[in-house]
């Protein structure tokens, strides 16, 4: 369905995406995906590794142009990263050479903000992300969760209004991705941006979303749209709701087959 | 702090030697009285242009290697073709003495102290530009993605990211370019120049001035020491802040 352009942040139109040179060489790694961002949704990608999942993120942060089809934002094509749109990545993007307040107002300076305006928004930031204590520190000092917290940051203060996140607490412990979901969520609520989250979590995607987009093995297409109805205000206790268990056992009902076929691709078996 | 026990250990056992007689005067003279010499050799002044050319043409050569070591590790790392070319001859490159091109540069520059600087550069040059190019191969990608969403120009993103991102790289390049810097001039010295520390140390050898010839040697391995310490003490800094 075509949304009004007022409603729809970003747009992918019969995006395809193929990697290697030569015909018979060459793989198809995604689509063709049309998909509408309503503005100020949480959209969640979850499918099987190898899918097409940061492929498909990578196109929308104009990282990666897509072979066929086409990306816009804000009704723009994208071409090259589009001004408004921050990624925060799954490793480690910190700047180990800056300190915590240093990597968050970077973007700001490059940009070419005013001093007293990156000095109020990182003092936000830095507040808002629970690192007000660790503001000299250096990353290496630093969690990976903390450090992940410091690249979440310095996409906050550049006010955003997409937030394309590639798996950013792949690598953290469960409570910690529990607690980050939850800050990641007050941080939604707060800035009213439109957010895209990658995920391998199916608690994090039917936690946190309006939205979750249920992707098929190799090349990655969107098999199901599932609305989650959850409140805005929600966070990290709605995993004791029953529908959440609910919404979890439909979102990996449709990718236990799409897991299994890209087991046997693999050739993992699966049965 | 045992590195140092060790060395004091050795330097005492040295000492007990040379005054129980079982070390000859005339092979190595006792830790105390080259000390005393490198005193003399400090207060008399009879030294001091010697020692002021030798540190000057090592700093010279330091200097031109990093940055010329730099610059081309950054040509020959964003040009793939020069840098398959190039690569093989990279690594076999110790294997040439380089000290046989000084007729080379003696024809070039003259005698003083271009020849033995450009040698000296010849032998440094490699440690530096095998350092930046391995510096730049081991940039985490994610940062370079991250100056790409951070909408980075080409330059901001060399001075700001990758610098200090393969800075631990560079900084051992760096290091180990001093290291021959010290190693290239002071051996052309002592071989093929008529002047500097190493000359004055060939010069005491040669007319059996065992005295001065260990004062000379302590002063240079004392500079080298410290030298190499304050790289140490800045390497550990460095690396610890870096660290991912």
């Amino acid at each position: 369905m075509i949304l009004p352009d007022q409603t729809v942040a970003a747009r992918l139109n019969g995006v395809t995406r193929l990697y290697g040179s030569g015909s018979s060489a060459r793989l198809h790694a995604l689509g063709p995906i049309d998909l509408d961002l309503r503005r100020g949704e949480f959209f969640s990608v979850v499918g099987p590794s190898g899918c097409g999942k940061s492929t498909l993120l990578d196109v929308l942060a104009g990282l990666n142009p897509p072979t066929d089809g086409s990306a816009e934002f804000e009704g723009r094509p994208v071409k090259g990263v589009p001004d408004g749109v921050g990624v925060v990545f799954q490793e480690d993007a910190s700047f180990p050479w800056l300190t915590v307040e240093a990597n968050v107002a970077f973007g700001l300076q490059q940009a070419g903000i005013d001093a007293a305006e990156v000095e109020r928004r990182v003092a936000y930031a830095v507040g808002f992300m629970g690192l007000r204590d660790f503001r000299k520190a250096y990353p290496a000092q630093l969690s990976g969760g903390m450090r992940q917290r410091v690249c979440i940051a310095r996409t906050l203060v550049l006010q955003p209004r997409l937030i394309l996140l590639d798996e950013p607490f792949g690598a953290l412990d469960q409570q910690t991705r529990l607690i980050m979901g939850d800050e990641l969520l007050r941080l939604w609520r707060e800035t009213n941006a439109t957010v895209l989250l990658i995920t391998h979590s199916l608690d994090e995607a039917a936690m946190l979303s309006d939205r979750v987009g249920v992707m098929s093995a190799r090349p990655g297409l969107f098999i199901e749209l599932i609305e989650t109805g959850w409140p805005k205000d929600r966070d990290s206790r709605i995993v004791a709701d029953p529908r959440f268990g609910e919404l979890t056992g439909r979102i990996w009902e449709k990718l236990r087959v799409e897991t299994m076929k890209h087991m046997q691709n693999q050739g993992m078996g699966g049965s | 702090m045992a590195s140092i026990g060790i060395v004091a250990a050795l330097v005492g056992l040295l000492q007990l030697a040379c005054l129980a007689g079982l070390v000859k005067h005339t092979v190595i003279i006792a830790p105390t009285e080259m000390a005393a010499s490198l005193w003399q050799i400090l207060r008399g002044g009879e030294f001091t242009h010697a020692i002021l050319l030798t540190l000057t043409n090592i700093a010279l050569s330091a200097v031109i290697s990093i940055v010329a070591g730099f610059g081309l590790g950054v040509a020959i790392h964003s040009i793939q073709f020069l840098r398959r070319g190039i690569e093989p001859y990279l690594a076999s490159y110790y294997a040439v003495p380089t000290f046989i091109f000084y007729p080379v540069f003696i024809v070039l520059f003259g005698v003083g102290s271009a020849p033995i600087i450009a040698i000296t550069v010849l032998l440094a040059i490699v440690a530096m530009i095998t350092a930046t190019l391995n510096g730049l191969d081991r940039i985490p990608g994610v940062l370079n993605k991250t100056a790409t969403v951070l909408r980075l120009s080409p330059a901001r993103r060399a001075l700001l990211v990758q610098l200090p991102a393969a800075s631990p790289y560079l900084f051992a390049g760096a290091r180990l370019s001093v290291a021959y810097s010290f190693i290239g001039v002071i051996a052309s010295e002592f071989i093929l120049s008529g002047d500097g520390l190493g000359y004055a140390i060939a010069y005491a050898y040669n007319n059996f001035d065992n005295r001065t010839m260990y004062g000379l040697m302590l002063l240079i391995i004392i500079v080298v020491t410290v030298v190499n310490a304050s790289f140490d003490a800045l390497d550990r800094r460095l690396q610890a802040r870096l660290r991912r």
